[in-house]
């Protein structure tokens, strides 16, 4: 068993089998159907190593594989902190 | 590409999947027409939530109807739709929205709901992590079948068990053109073919209003754009989804153990912009931790937007236009397009086959906008 994705637990098997009998073609549709990259790390580790899985999987090559948007904070960071900035213009 | 259907379904969202399965049932062939993959709109972004607390008895009716589907969807569809009931509770701020609570809970008793008012050193009892100061409540509405579902699986739940029965799925195909014929419709075009159909079901959320001018319809339809956060995971500390119509805040914790939540942005945003903004991540942030002061030290993982396809009165579009036969609208969500879609797909599917509707649906056609005194829905957040 290979884990791919360390934050949500999926492994190699879990991303064929969305791929064969979910029938997903993009990064997009594993992250919604297995919380793929949805973890702390946001994606760093599991996306690489996903889209070599899935471009294997659909004859393609990896650099046809769509990578997802990355969302922001760039890293996590504590709400209190966002929310102290405002508060000291209100 | 089929060359023949008697639906074509533009938009493979929760609604447009749901519909194609209810009609599935009836032995109606319907097709469904995607530009993206599925849930790849709206559907996919949104909050989650399943409420049944409305100002319009319209909406009230829709999503109790809904949370009876959607109670029993997974034994029907065979498939995991990640429901958890753990209710909704609405800030109430001061006299003014009692009284608008008062009104909203005697509507919603009278069509059946389990909901109630609290007094303010009662909402601890629901959500203990709520500062009761903080929000400046001074009581709440709660309705504990309130909920929410995952809308990936729901809409995958649908669509699968659609194509089960016979249903058609096409995604990252992208409709051109609908053609007419005086008051009737030919067919639909798109880039992988031309499907012949006398039935078009516009259900393609922010993008409805363009699918409208391809056959020239025009809806009062306006995306605006919506932003929402999630923090990282924590162990369970509250059920309910709080919310706020004054705030315009929601939030609740998912089934992983991440709070998610949306606020209306600062600067109101319309149009097809998609960029997450910083002033919404201060002011949701500076919200929530006034709402809940114990998550300052919970980090924020992740912010992304989506659409809300708001009307005039925040009440979805259903049914047949006048002028154009067979072109039926499911659309303008106004932000509550997941929590309705199953009642909303049931209605259309007994609408398209020439059945009664099991609740009246006239009311939300698109006519009503030509007049002057419609009222709208006061209940919306995000």
């Amino acid at each position: 068993m290979k884990i791919i994705c360390r934050c949500e637990d999926i492994t190699e098997e879990d991303i064929i089998k969305a791929i064969r009998e979910k029938g997903c073609t993009t990064l997009d549709e594993l992250k919604h159907l297995l919380r793929l990259g949805m973890g702390p790390c946001q994606g760093r580790t599991c996306i690489p190593l996903a889209a070599r899985i899935l471009a294997r999987e659909t004859g393609k090559k990896v650099s046809e594989i769509e990578l997802q948007t990355s969302r922001p904070p760039v890293v996590p960071v504590p709400l209190g902190l966002l929310a102290g900035e405002e508060d000291e213009n209100d | 590409m089929i060359e023949k259907a008697d639906v074509v379904i533009v938009g493979g969202g929760v609604n447009g999947c749901a519909l194609a399965y209810e009609l599935s049932l009836k032995g109606i062939k319907a097709v469904v027409v995607e530009r993206k993959h599925l849930a790849s709109g709206a559907t996919g972004r949104c909050g989650a939530g399943i409420r049944q607390q409305w100002s319009s008895r319209e909406n009230a009716a829709l999503a109790i109807e809904s949370v009876r589907i959607f109670e029993r969807l997974e034994e029907e569809l065979g498939s995991s739709i990640g429901l958890r009931q753990g209710g909704y509770l609405i800030a109430i701020h001061d006299e003014k929205d009692m009284e608008q609570a008062e009104k909203n809970v005697e509507m919603q008793r009278s069509l059946g709901l389990d909901v109630s008012i609290l007094e303010a050193d009662e909402i601890n009892d629901i959500v203990p992590i709520l500062d009761i100061e903080g929000m400046k409540a001074i009581g709440a509405t709660f309705c504990p079948t309130d909920g929410h579902a995952d809308p990936f699986k729901t809409t995958y739940a649908y669509a699968n068990a659609a194509m089960r029965n016979g249903a058609e799925i096409y995604r990252f195909t992208e409709v051109q053109d609908i053609v007419t014929d005086g008051e009737e419709i030919k067919a639909v075009r798109t880039n992988r073919g031309t499907i012949k159909t006398g039935v078009v079901v516009n259900a393609a959320g922010a993008w409805s209003k363009k699918i409208a001018e391809m056959a020239g319809i025009e809806l009062p339809n306006v995306p605006y754009k919506k932003e929402i956060i999630v923090t990282e995971r924590m162990t369970r500390i509250f059920d309910a989804m709080v919310i706020s119509f004054r705030d315009g805040i929601y939030f609740s914790q998912q089934d992983e153990g991440q709070i998610l939540g949306g606020i209306p942005p600062p600067e109101t945003v319309t149009g097809y912009k998609t960029e997450p903004t910083l002033s919404f991540l201060e002011h949701m942030s500076s919200t929530l931790t006034r709402y809940a002061p114990v998550l300052k030290h919970i980090n924020v993982l992740r912010q992304w937007t989506g659409f809300y396809d708001v009307t005039p009165d925040a009440l979805p579009i259903l049914g047949e236009v006048k002028g154009l036969k067979g072109f039926i609208q499911c659309n303008g969500f106004s932000g509550h397009g997941f929590m309705l879609s199953p009642m909303v797909a049931k209605l259309l599917a007994q609408l398209i086959a020439g059945e009664k509707t099991s609740l009246p649906i006239g009311r939300l056609n698109l006519e009503r906008f030509e007049k002057m005194d419609f009222e709208k829905e006061k209940s919306v957040v995000g």
